[in-house]
């Protein structure tokens, strides 16, 4: 061992910045869910002066109306995204493969894949701009003696909002995958249908199709494993404008409930049971994945 | 550029139908992305009077191009200095996490190594098992770090997708190269050095970008840590100003007027203008599936 020690310290001190960081802000931190099962006092007693009071919290969450809201509009977000937002990167795929012209499939390219790395507070600021009561859409409509419509504000249809963010923003870069996928497909295939008589549509469904299930079930399962992540910033930005009937998910209840209002364990508790549940959903995803025989996200090795 | 010439034989004609429509989704989805960047930059150049006849954001050109709002917006010293803590915690934090990234992924890049399960565990987890926001939030707090610049870099100064991705694309080199060096003497810091990072330029392009992205876009750690609001980076600025239109903290005694739309949509183009000066020198990478070899792997 230490003729390994001896042999292997130079990569040791390499790793060492990044265990530094990753343990200090990561693992160190993640220790702190001690306070949801605590009468946690940031004052007076700290993490180690309060008192235990078990699953008190995790109690209470239950017989809370405002989390169980945030779990069905987070479950509820996640269903409409699997069907609406989904398929949009395989379609968008699909049709720059199509493209025989390799300009105009590059071109193509850097501008679905630009929105990806713009901030949700731009992409937001965008669309209040577009669809927002005072936005270009309004403007014009009223400009034509019709009535302006605000799309941002309305709860009715905040779930159509935030999918088609989502599908601005993501859309075209969650297409690389599938493109990587349809380049993987052995061109020959293709030539040998056509010689048979197959034509594009048939091509298309039992060449092309099958060639990328595996990867659309891995991401599918992968998606089903992170139901509770709908992502923050999103619903955080936008819960004022539409009120957190419809806007509240697990992680902004996490922060209204834990940081905002100072209730740290209650906080601490709803974000713990969304770890642990997030935790057991992924790994059954990963379990589910090996049983359709896909190599699932990790492997034993 | 014979765009037929690429058609394999066997392959049909194309049908005009098909093509047209083809055409036809490639336009509209490139006008969905484009157009709403367009018209924000063309208003973000228009004068004031301009846009009050408009009555919101300008679509058609022929009014003439002025700076005005981009001077205005410089004027006001919130936005100018939130503009300089943006630069400045984009380029350290990048530069930590870079370096500290391709460090530990050349590291990890080497099985049965001292030690190495231990970290590559440490790394892997992040992916499944996440701290919270709320112990996250007391232990940063806890730490001394609020008002500190480095609430906004170090919580968020190693992702595990780019360590993970370094490595993946630092296991794919040919093995033999590192034991050559090794045998001509060569530790593991001139290993990494001068084989290996040259060798790896396109991926740690890569995931430069990705750094520099996430620390210009940050604003929550802002938002959460820095009570002072003379730290705040760009991106809070953008959220209060012009997302919530709220006032800007210090800017009341200063700039009695609202915000013009125009000065609005400066803002947003200061804040997209990085990603499209850089985007066109790191996207070519992309598409040579350096980031999907480490999605796969």
């Amino acid at each position: 061992m230490s003729a390994r020690l001896k042999r292997d310290w130079p990569l040791l001190l390499m790793a060492a910045p990044m265990m530094l960081l990753v343990w200090g802000f990561w693992w160190i931190p993640a220790l702190g869910n001690v306070i949801a099962f605590q009468d946690y006092k940031p004052y007076t007693g700290g993490i180690f002066g309060s008192t235990i009071v078990g699953f008190t919290h995790f109690q209470l969450l239950f017989a809370d109306p405002a989390f169980t809201r945030a779990l069905v509009n987070t479950l509820s977000i996640t269903a409409f995204q699997v069907v609406f937002y989904f398929p949009v990167p395989i379609a968008l795929a699909l049709l720059m493969h199509s493209l025989v012209s390799e300009r105009l499939r590059s071109m193509l390219q850097s501008v679905v894949y630009l929105p990806y790395f713009f901030s949700w507070v731009l992409v937001i600021a965008i669309f209040q701009q577009m669809l927002g009561g005072a936005g270009l859409l309004s403007q014009t409509l009223r400009a034509n003696g019709f009535e302006g419509v605000d799309w941002m504000t309305n709860p009715d249809t905040f779930i159509l909002l935030v999918t088609s963010q989502a599908i601005w923003k993501e859309a075209g870069f969650g297409a690389i995958i599938f493109l990587a996928a349809l380049a993987a497909i052995d061109p020959n295939l293709y030539e040998a249908a056509a010689v048979d008589g197959a034509g594009r549509w048939r091509r298309l469904w039992h060449i092309t199709l099958p060639g990328i299930r595996p990867v659309i079930v891995l991401l599918l399962i992968l998606r089903l494993g992170d139901a509770l992540n709908v992502g923050f910033e999103q619903f955080f930005l936008q819960r004022s404008a539409v009120g957190s009937q419809a806007s509240e998910v697990f992680d902004t209840f996490v922060y209204y409930s834990g940081v905002r209002t100072g209730d740290f364990d209650y906080g601490a508790a709803a974000g713990l049971f969304k770890g642990v549940v997030g935790l057991v959903l992924i790994l059954a995803a990963n379990k589910a994945a090996h049983l359709l025989g896909e190599r699932g996200v990790y492997s034993k090795s | 550029m014979s765009a037929n010439a690429k058609r394999a034989a066997w392959e049909e004609k194309p049908t005009v139908g098909g093509q047209a429509l083809k055409g036809a989704s490639i336009i509209v989805i490139a006008l969905l992305i484009l157009f709403p960047l367009y018209t924000i930059a063309l208003t973000s150049l228009s004068s004031s009077e301009t846009v009050n006849r408009v009555g919101g954001l300008v679509v058609w050109p022929g009014d003439g191009i002025t700076f005005e709002a981009y001077e205005q917006m410089f004027r006001n010293p919130v936005v100018l200095r939130s503009l300089l803590v943006s630069l400045g915690i984009t380029a350290v934090g990048t530069t930590i996490s870079v370096v500290v990234s391709i460090l530990g992924a050349y590291s990890l890049s080497r099985p049965g190594s001292f030690g190495h399960r231990t970290v590559l565990f440490s790394v892997l987890l992040m992916f499944v098992i996440f701290p919270g926001l709320i112990p996250v939030y007391l232990w940063v707090s806890a730490i001394g770090l609020r008002d500190n610049y480095l609430a906004m870099i170090l919580p968020m100064a190693v992702s595990a997708f780019n360590v993970v991705v370094l490595r993946a694309f630092f296991m794919s080199l040919p093995q033999e190269l590192f034991d050559a060096a090794r045998i001509d003497g060569a530790g593991e810091f001139r290993v990494l050095w001068q084989i290996v990072a040259p060798l790896s330029k396109a991926v740690i392009a890569v995931v430069t970008l990705f750094y520099a992205v996430a620390y210009w876009n940050n604003w929550f750690n802002a938002f959460l840590y820095l009570d002072d609001t003379s730290k705040w980076p760009l991106a809070l600025v953008l959220r209060t100003y012009v997302v919530e239109s709220s006032p800007l903290p210090q800017a009341s005694g200063l700039s009695t007027a609202p915000p013009t739309l125009a000065v609005k949509m400066a803002i947003v183009m200061i804040a997209i203008i990085p990603a499209l000066i850089i985007y066109p020198f790191v996207q070519k990478h992309f598409k040579k599936g350096v980031i999907i070899g480490a999605v796969k792997g």
